[in-house]
């Protein structure tokens, strides 16, 4: 299978503290990685890592086969891209948010338009209509005129997804898509995640449902303390995890 | 005594309470009658006084509609709309500079704040209007020459004075406005690979601007009135042409009063438009889209629709 995200030795800090302590990862192509852990570990930098959302203070990142946010020269010297650049890297990656980040001037249909419409120069007729495509697979057919004030948060996070898949990225990156969503509306987003999973898209979830990892990613990761500690199928880490301080987190978690 | 009958009192009033048989009294305000009553009066006085007092009211109506104050009126919106096109431009302008990565752009933003915000407006028309002063001629090699005073005329002059002062408060209300969009605007523009110009105009200005038109409307309304200061400079709006009526036939209150109905008019418009402006760029937000059509409430519903804060007066 070949290797969508490969990442080696990211390490990145803020304010001399260090969050990201030498990361290594690769997930292939079709595959469901959900990373987990305590608070402060890490996760979400390191997914914000992936996409150049945050710039390394050391260690690569490839995306699809090419360095984000570097070009390799001779002699093996890393030179940054130009912005312009790296947004072309950029729009490969999609990106749902914990709060999503909807554009609240805009309807539902518009927000998932805009990407393709006004980065890709797609013609507008042909973009409404995938992006209607779009929001009917995460259920919102319906709901392509309301604007994001006036769709519950489940829903905005669905529309999130569409706006995400509507570039057609290489990978998904989720950052805790349900975390700030009220408890009975967090079924409705993981139930689109899943359907995409299914599908064969290659998935980065930074999550806290156990019971979504266990059931859906091919393999989990723990981040503690800015190292991934432990990753494998979710049947052997979850069930058997080596590492103390995994151990401990799972324990606390689980229970 | 008081104190034995009150627990009686309690205690019968209790028991017709618990029958259901009761009436409620409202509470009268007799000073509110009072209060309304004196004010109308003293209204009625002040607008008999004016009435009576020397004012030659045919010669106000007369000049209402007169060419020459029509004519000046024309000039005051001509100047105020043009020089709140150039103030909200160089706002947004020196807004974005003020919020640019590079010192040296942050710093120029702030000394023209600095410079145009702490001068007043009198003064820089009238540095404009000199201008000729310290560059006889204007220059640009191979393109263009031409004797400044013929460049800067009293038009151009209250332009360049008028909109770049206006630049200079815009670019503190729309900074404001880009500061307050969440970040996360930002990110997700950018992980749909957004440029930073079309995140700016696509993103965070649309955003933005339901935050700076309030305050906007305030400056254009401002501005109307502002403009009257451009008489010192001999261009001809209202007041300008008004002072040259009076000059010559002595009206001079009926004429400064023609002037204020039309200001007055002209300001009411704008208030109009700022209310269906506001309601356009609030889509999005619960509540002020579905706001129903303007009506003047003459001040008399007590719920504002919104905090009306003047910026200058």
């Amino acid at each position: 299978m070949t290797t969508v995200v490969k990442a080696i030795n990211v390490h990145k800090s803020f304010n001399g503290q260090a969050v990201l302590n030498g990361v290594d990862l690769d997930v292939s192509d079709g595959e469901v990685l959900c990373i987990l852990g305590p608070s402060g570990g890490g996760k979400s930098t390191l997914l914000r890592c992936l996409n150049h959302l945050e710039t390394l203070d050391d260690g690569v990142v490839w995306i699809d086969g090419s360095i984000i946010g570097y070009e390799l020269r001779a002699g093996g010297v890393l030179r940054e891209l130009p912005p312009r650049k790296v947004r072309h890297q950029q729009r490969e990656i999609g990106m749902v948010f914990q709060h999503f980040n909807l554009f609240p001037h805009m309807t539902a249909l518009q927000n998932v338009i805009e990407g393709p419409v006004k980065v890709r120069k797609e013609p507008r007729a042909a973009a409404t209509a995938r992006g209607k495509e779009l929001l009917a697979a995460v259920g919102l057919g319906d709901r392509g005129g309301a604007y994001p004030s006036q769709l519950s948060g489940g829903q905005k996070q669905r529309v999130a997804i569409a706006r995400a898949l509507a570039m057609n990225p290489k990978v998904m990156l989720f950052d805790e898509p349900t975390s700030a969503l009220d408890p009975e509306l967090v079924g409705e987003v993981l139930d689109v995640m899943r359907k995409l999973a299914a599908s064969g898209t290659t998935m980065v979830v930074v999550t806290h449902e156990i019971a979504f990892a266990r059931d859906v990613a091919d393999r989990v990761a723990i981040m503690v303390d800015g190292t991934i500690r432990e990753i494998g199928p979710p049947s052997d880490v979850l069930a058997n995890p080596q590492d103390p301080r995994v151990r401990n987190f799972l324990a606390r978690v689980l229970n | 005594m008081l104190s034995q009958a009150a627990p009686d009192t309690n205690r019968v009033g209790a028991d017709a309470l618990q029958q259901r048989s009761y009436k409620i009294v409202r509470l009268k305000h007799p000073g509110r009658w009072l209060s309304g009553v004196a004010v109308v009066i003293l209204l009625a006085l002040l607008v008999k006084a004016f009435a009576d007092g020397k004012i030659q009211w045919d010669v106000v109506g007369k000049f209402l509609t007169a060419e020459v104050i029509l004519r000046g009126f024309a000039n005051t919106l001509l100047i105020s709309f043009f020089a709140m096109i150039l103030g909200a431009g160089l706002g947004t302008l020196f807004a974005v500079m003020r919020l640019s990565q590079n010192p040296v752009t942050r710093f120029v933003a702030w000394l023209y704040v600095w410079i145009f915000r702490g001068t007043p407006v009198l003064l820089q028309l009238l540095i404009w209007f000199n201008i000729a002063l310290v560059f006889p001629t204007i220059t640009i090699p191979g393109l263009f020459e031409a004797r400044t005073v013929d460049v800067v005329t009293p038009f151009v002059a209250a332009l360049l004075g008028l909109g770049i002062n206006e630049g200079a408060y815009m670019t503190e209300v729309v900074r404001g406005g880009i500061s307050s969009v969440d970040h996360g605007q930002t990110e997700a523009a950018k992980t749909i690979g957004m440029s930073r110009f079309q995140t700016l105009w696509r993103i965070i200005l649309p955003q933005t601007m339901r935050l700076i038109i309030p305050p906007m409307g305030n400056s254009a309304i401002g501005m109307l009135k502002f403009s009257s200061l451009a008489t010192a400079i001999s261009f001809t709006e209202m007041l300008n042409a008004a002072q040259q009526v009076y000059f010559v036939n002595g009206a001079v209150i009926e004429l400064l009063l023609v002037c204020a109905v039309w200001y007055l008019l002209g300001t009411t418009v704008l208030n109009i438009v700022q209310f269906y402006i506001e309601r356009y760029y609030g889509r999005g937000v619960a509540g002020v889209a579905s706001r129903p059509p303007f009506r003047f409430s003459f001040g008399l519903s007590r719920t504002a629709p919104r905090p009306a804060n003047e910026e200058r007066s």
